[in-house]
């Protein structure tokens, strides 16, 4: 390459969770740290409460069309976490004893609820994660409780990173939170990473790596158009030591299997045993008379009992009396009330008891007359690992169709039985729960349209003890390519039956003391030992007796 | 929305790709004829539909990556109309597109087959029908204050409130307060589960 090829330590690629996390933690330990974030970079004042194309809302949400699956994910510098509901509940313990399809372990031995709970009370403190109390419930969410408890079950309000004092309950977060009220990187992890030296560069779209003569890598990137993302302003090589894959579940096996001519053969496991986190919704249209009725709920004079569908902060409650881990697997789920916007959260939903069709029509028509009174329920369950990414589109993950937010992209994901009896599981679960004594009618998402859906991709490009079913190793190494790290949610084994956002950033923690000791053997004075972005440090302590394991060579 | 008998579009006026998209939005979304004449919109339900919700303006903004391809897609449907009518025996009025000359029952029964899984153009269909959809639903096409402003059907229909003067929406009342389950036995003190 030419001597005027750009350099640094380490390049990481992707500014979500597990990008922004380890772009912090080898800045602040004096490593050069540059990101690549293929999304535009917006700041609180231009996240707007708009459902307008262009406006903040398409332009930081990606949606990916596959055959089966359809993904939804970030795309900003942030990543999920500008878009995501910020709902953080740690994994159960069963869920790392989990078999799946291989019929054996699928997180590595070193990994259990135990051990990865000093890192999670790292993330904890670093994006100020509370429990929420009752009085913390939206209407949706109280709703649903009462829902639960009148049919004998549990509910609880959901562990969230939200400062409740700046939150107005706009049920925007998807668009950004205007009111910071939403911990996103954007306001920890990322300032603090800059403020050691990091350089972020949004509208950057890594396409491959190559490796240099001296071992280190070279990558390949296209700049975006900041409106149409269909369009490229040029490209550019930056070369590196150590490169931090954190493009998300399914964008980074998409960069690897393209980057195979280069690099030599990829894992089996790369691109294949995607997971959808088992995720599964339901919507149910509520009767207003029955809510105050059944449930003895009001709003107060002048409101309708309920009526609050577009009220609140997304998830608020859920009920995990499924999470019981001497339940067989492919049974245990939890049930989470959750809100979708008008768009992507409308066209699936299915009018209950149609005649006709259900999603189109004169029925559905009627169902969204009622939207004031619809309770979206969101199962997360135990799916197969059954997605496999087919070859690689000609740039990014995906072809895109507009001009934001839509693409079509290579996951074919075709559900097991196994997966399937989660779902009917759940489904029936929810009915029993909502349509007792005509509470409301439930009917789940249709899958004929765009596959299943999943808010939380995970598992392409996963962490394991077996080299046949696995791409990385408990470091999150990339088996067979030294220095390369993948950090984000392709790395996590399997569905966790909760939101993933915790786990994930638990688990790019506990990467962060391997990537140091990597970046160390590769000449790069780096150390590894920086408080959270916010300067505390009482979450530091925990992690110590794990650090020699971690960070062995 | 309106417009009164004297001014409403003929088939003449109207040209048959915009009456056949037209039609495909209505059975999306259905809504009430516009005037007593209107062909597009059958008038299959009360109110404004995907029509009156602005569809067509929607699908024609390239943003969407859809609008160089909806002469094709009228084109089709029409031939998937008149593919049907001969199938089940219909006579189809030569005045207007094929798919538009069909009643709204057979109209859903084409949309029904060309989005139902395994049919070779299912996602071009979904595609189009996503729009309509969204259209009604989201007025993806409007800045969603002008268009509550200004009354739009769909988000209307869906009883969708007006954001504050800034356009951003705040709701100072919010949930319920009140403990309304047991919580899980087994909770960890930070809130997750076991």
């Amino acid at each position: 390459m030419s001597e005027t090829t750009e350099r640094t330590d380490v390049l990481v690629i992707g500014s979500g969770f597990g990008g922004a996390i380890a772009a912090y933690h080898l800045a602040a330990g004096g490593a050069k740290v540059t990101v690549l974030e293929r999304g535009p970079w917006l700041e609180s004042q231009e996240f707007e409460h708009d459902y307008k194309l262009g406006s903040s809302y398409t332009r930081i949400f990606d949606f990916v069309v596959g055959d089966g699956m359809s993904v939804l994910g970030g795309n900003c510098v942030g990543g999920g976490s500008v878009v995501y509901f910020a709902a953080m509940p740690r994994a159960p313990r069963f869920v790392f004893e989990r078999k799946g399809s291989i019929g054996r372990r699928m997180w590595p031995k070193t990994i259990s609820r135990d051990t990865l709970d000093p890192w999670y009370d790292r993330v904890e403190e670093s994006l100020s994660v509370s429990r929420q109390g009752w009085e913390d419930a939206s209407y949706a969410g109280g709703l649903w409780a009462a829902a639960c408890h009148r049919a004998g079950r549990t509910a609880n309000p959901l562990a969230a990173a939200i400062d409740n004092s700046r939150c107005v309950n706009c049920n925007f977060m998807m668009a950004g939170c205007r009111f910071e009220a939403k911990q996103s990187l954007t306001s920890n992890y990322l300032p603090a990473a800059i403020a050691h030296g990091a350089e972020i560069r949004p509208l950057h779209e890594v396409q491959y790596l190559e490796r240099t003569a001296e071992g280190g890598y070279r990558i390949h990137y296209d700049i975006v158009h900041d409106e149409d993302y269909r369009l490229r302003n040029g490209s550019g090589v930056i070369e590196a030591k150590i490169v931090v894959m954190a493009a998300g579940a399914a964008a980074t096996p998409v960069i690897l299997q393209r980057s195979e001519a280069h690099l030599g053969r990829m894992p089996h496991a790369v691109g294949r045993y995607f997971s959808g986190n088992g995720e599964r919704l339901n919507t149910a249209i509520l009767n207003e008379d029955k809510v105050a009725e059944l449930l003895g709920l009001s709003r107060g004079e002048g409101e309708p009992p309920y009526g609050a569908n577009a009220i609140g902060r997304g998830p608020t409650v859920a009920s995990w009396d499924r999470l019981d881990g001497s339940l067989p697997e492919y049974s245990r789920y939890s049930l989470e009330q959750l809100y979708f916007p008008p768009g992507l959260g409308t066209i699936l939903a299915q009018a209950p008891g149609a005649t006709g069709p259900a999603w189109f029509g004169r029925e559905k028509k009627e169902i969204l007359k009622n939207w004031k009174s619809w309770l979206t329920i969101f199962s997360m369950t135990e799916d197969d690992n059954e997605g496999v990414f087919g070859p690689p589109p000609a740039t990014g993950n995906a072809h895109r169709i507009s001009q934001q937010m839509l693409g079509r992209g290579s996951l074919t994901y075709r559900p097991t039985d196994n997966t399937w009896r989660g779902w009917r599981q759940s489904d029936a679960d929810v009915k029993e729960i909502l349509e007792k004594d005509g509470l409301a009618k439930v009917m789940p998402w249709t899958n004929d349209l765009v596959g299943a859906y999943t808010v939380h991709p995970l598992a392409s490009c996963r962490m394991g003890d077996d080299q046949h079913t696995s791409a990385l190793d408990d470091t999150n190494e990339l088996r067979g390519h030294p220095g390369i790290f993948v950090t984000d949610g392709s790395a996590v084994p399997g569905a966790l039956t909760v939101n993933p956002a915790m786990t994930i950033a638990a688990v790019a923690e506990r990467a962060v003391p391997g990537i140091v000791a990597a970046a160390q053997r590769r000449g790069i004075a780096v150390s590894y030992g920086a408080p959270t972005p916010n300067g505390r440090r009482s979450g530091r302590e925990s992690p110590l007796p794990l650090l020699p394991v971690l960070a062995r060579a | 929305m309106q417009r009164d008998g004297s001014n409403a579009p003929t088939a003449d006026t109207v040209d048959d790709v915009s009456l056949t998209l037209e039609a495909y939005a209505d059975t999306i979304v259905p809504g009430e004829k516009r005037w007593p004449g209107d062909r597009a919109v059958v008038g299959a339900a009360t109110g404004g539909g995907a029509v009156a919700a602005g569809a067509l303006e929607l699908l024609r903004w390239d943003a969407t990556g859809i609008s160089d391809g909806l002469d094709d897609l009228a084109q089709r449907v029409n031939g998937h109309a008149e593919a049907y009518a001969e199938e089940t025996g219909l006579e189809l009025d030569p005045e207007v597109p094929a798919f538009v000359a069909l009643d709204f029952d057979h109209r859903t029964e084409v949309v029904a087959r060309l989005t139902r899984p395994g049919h070779p153009e299912k996602e071009f269909w979904v595609l189009l029908s996503l729009f309509c959809n969204m259209a009604f639903d989201s007025a993806a096409h409007l800045h969603t204050a002008d268009a509550l402003r200004d009354g739009h059907p769909g988000l209307e229909a869906m009883g969708i409130t007006r954001p504050d003067a800034d356009g951003l929406w705040r709701f100072r009342n919010f949930g319920y307060g009140r403990e309304l389950a047991r919580t899980h036995p087994t909770t960890t003190p930070s809130g997750s589960p076991a």
